[in-house]
């Protein structure tokens, strides 16, 4: 369990960042299935294509938590394009690395960030450049 | 920080008067029990004062216990080497649908070698109805195998009427009881048992050793061929220090009997506070439960989220939960007593034992209402 979770991603599930839904969100990103034991819900605020705000909610593991808290650093302050460039393996090396088996059941949070992206772009009807 | 240790159904600290006993038999005592010299004598007599230890716990003759390496061997020895004994007789094997993984992956070997099995459901509370062992006998049932105490939601089956109905049939009839020895009274004749698993680690003895009762005039295949060891049904040079620790392990269980049921005492009033936090349930049956069995389940949250925050503040417990196994599959058992794989992902399993008092149950309770809180805050599922 613990056994393989860095110290980063403890700190991030011990204290994450960014918790909480956006109420007026420009876009939402919902991933996951509570069957497999993982719901993911990413909120963002767009302002001049750029993610202003994002925000998490998560049902889930320590990995499920400290990947939703690590995307919303990672995804603050940049370009919906960037955004969109942000993929899962970025998310678990910010972390140090996540367990072999948590790879892939866990990691959503990039999915959930383009989600949202996406939400946004079809609301708006923007493409991006 | 506190440490609260609530996880004694995975495992107990070794008694200290349990490591004592068995530390002259590493570097004084070491002779192999085959030998004839008198080292080699000493540590027979150790050996077979282990078994009467270990026999007596549990109203066998000593004749009637074979040690093995582990519970799972046990239940692996009675299992295949009873199949594979009755091959003649028949090929279907009864069990249940909430067996411990060494049951059910063995019976699931079975299967893919030829033999036919039947896995019996078992109610919301986790019973098995021996109504439905009955009926499921076969004329070519040749062994049955339900296991005494579940080992995540503590329900305690009706072992003594399934081995009534075994005899009758006269079909042998195992029972794992790793988590009800040295906490209820067992006693294989009444359990009417041909075959009983035990573990010395859950029982404040040494990992690495267990034990298979196997009445007198019941048969078995042996699974490990040798030197002819334990009555040439499990041939290995005996581990000695383990095997001594086990017999003193069982002989403390056997006068704490008495105090480990005490344990229910505690255990229902950590059940009553839990379930004062919001949409919160006990998994598992009321009463026909292990003594030192809690297991919960808190909607909305996932149970290894709970289990890394209890850590954090020292409490040690588990989960049935995907995201805490390496098969990423909920539990088996959460999963038959009928509970949706959302709910089984957010139990809590809390085992007490022997050293835990009601300050440790206090110290959990001062925690626990708000890592549920906290988790539910950041749940999408809570409303």
């Amino acid at each position: 369990m613990t056994d393989g979770y860095s110290e980063k991603v403890m700190d991030h599930f011990a204290n994450p960042r960014n918790v909480g839904e956006i109420k007026d969100a420009d876009g939402i990103g919902k991933v996951g299935n509570p069957v497999c034991g993982d719901v993911m819900w990413i909120y963002i605020k767009v302002k001049d294509n750029i993610l202003e705000d994002v925000k998490f909610k998560t049902f889930g593991c320590g990995a499920a938590i400290a990947t939703s808290s690590m995307i919303t650093e990672l995804a603050k302050g940049k370009t919906l394009e960037e955004g969109l460039k942000i993929s899962r393996a970025n998310v678990a090396e910010a972390l140090d690395g996540l367990p072999q088996v948590k790879l892939h059941c866990s990691n959503l949070a990039a999915d959930g960030l383009h989600a949202a992206i996406k939400d946004y772009l079809e609301k708006t009807g923007k493409k991006l450049s | 920080m506190k440490q609260v240790y609530m996880d004694h159904s995975a495992t107990t600290a070794t008694d200290p008067a349990v490591t004592e006993a068995m530390l002259p038999y590493f570097s004084e005592k070491y002779g192999n029990p085959s030998s004839l010299y008198t080292i080699g004598r000493q540590a027979r007599r150790a050996i077979e004062e282990s078994r009467q230890k270990v026999a007596d716990l549990i109203g066998a003759k000593k004749e009637e216990i074979i040690f093995t390496g582990s519970g799972t061997e046990s239940d692996n020895l009675a299992i295949k080497g009873s199949a594979l004994r009755n091959r003649t007789k028949g090929d279907h094997i009864i069990t249940s649908s909430i067996e411990h993984h060494a049951v059910l992956h063995t019976c699931k070997y079975l299967e893919k070698n030829g033999f036919k099995v039947t896995y019996l459901p078992v109610s919301k509370e986790g019973l098995i109805d021996p109504v439905d062992v009955a009926k499921a006998i076969t004329a070519q049932t040749i062994l049955i195998s339900i296991m005494h105490a579940n080992n995540e939601i503590g329900t305690i089956q009706p072992i003594a009427e399934i081995g009534k109905i075994a005899k009758e049939k006269n079909i042998a009839f195992h029972t794992d009881a790793v988590q009800t020895t040295g906490k209820i009274p067992i006693n294989v004749d009444d359990l009417a048992v041909s075959m009983l698993s035990i573990s010395a680690h859950k029982i404040y003895g040494p990992k690495g050793v267990g034990a298979l009762y196997i009445r007198k005039g019941t048969v078995i295949e042996p699974q490990l061929h040798g030197g002819g060891h334990e009555r040439n049904i499990r041939s290995s040079t005996e581990n000695v220090p383990g095997i001594v620790g086990f017999g003193k392990a069982c002989e403390l269980a056997k006068e704490r009997l008495p105090q480990e049921s005490n344990l229910a005492a505690l255990r229902d009033s950590l059940i009553k506070r839990v379930l004062e936090i919001k949409d919160s349930y006990l998994n598992g049956h009321p009463i026909k439960r292990l003594p030192n069995n809690a297991n919960f389940r808190f909607s909305y949250i996932e149970g290894e989220s709970m289990i890394l925050n209890l850590d954090m503040k020292g409490v040690a417990a588990s989960t049935g939960s995907a995201c805490s196994s390496t098969s990423l599959e909920p539990s088996h058992v959460l999963i038959a007593i009928g509970l949706r794989p959302e709910e089984a992902h957010g139990s809590l399993r809390l085992t007490l034992g022997r050293e835990n008092t009601q300050e440790d149950i206090d110290y959990v309770l001062s925690l626990l209402p708000e890592i549920v809180n906290k988790l539910r805050m950041m749940s999408p599922l809570a409303r």
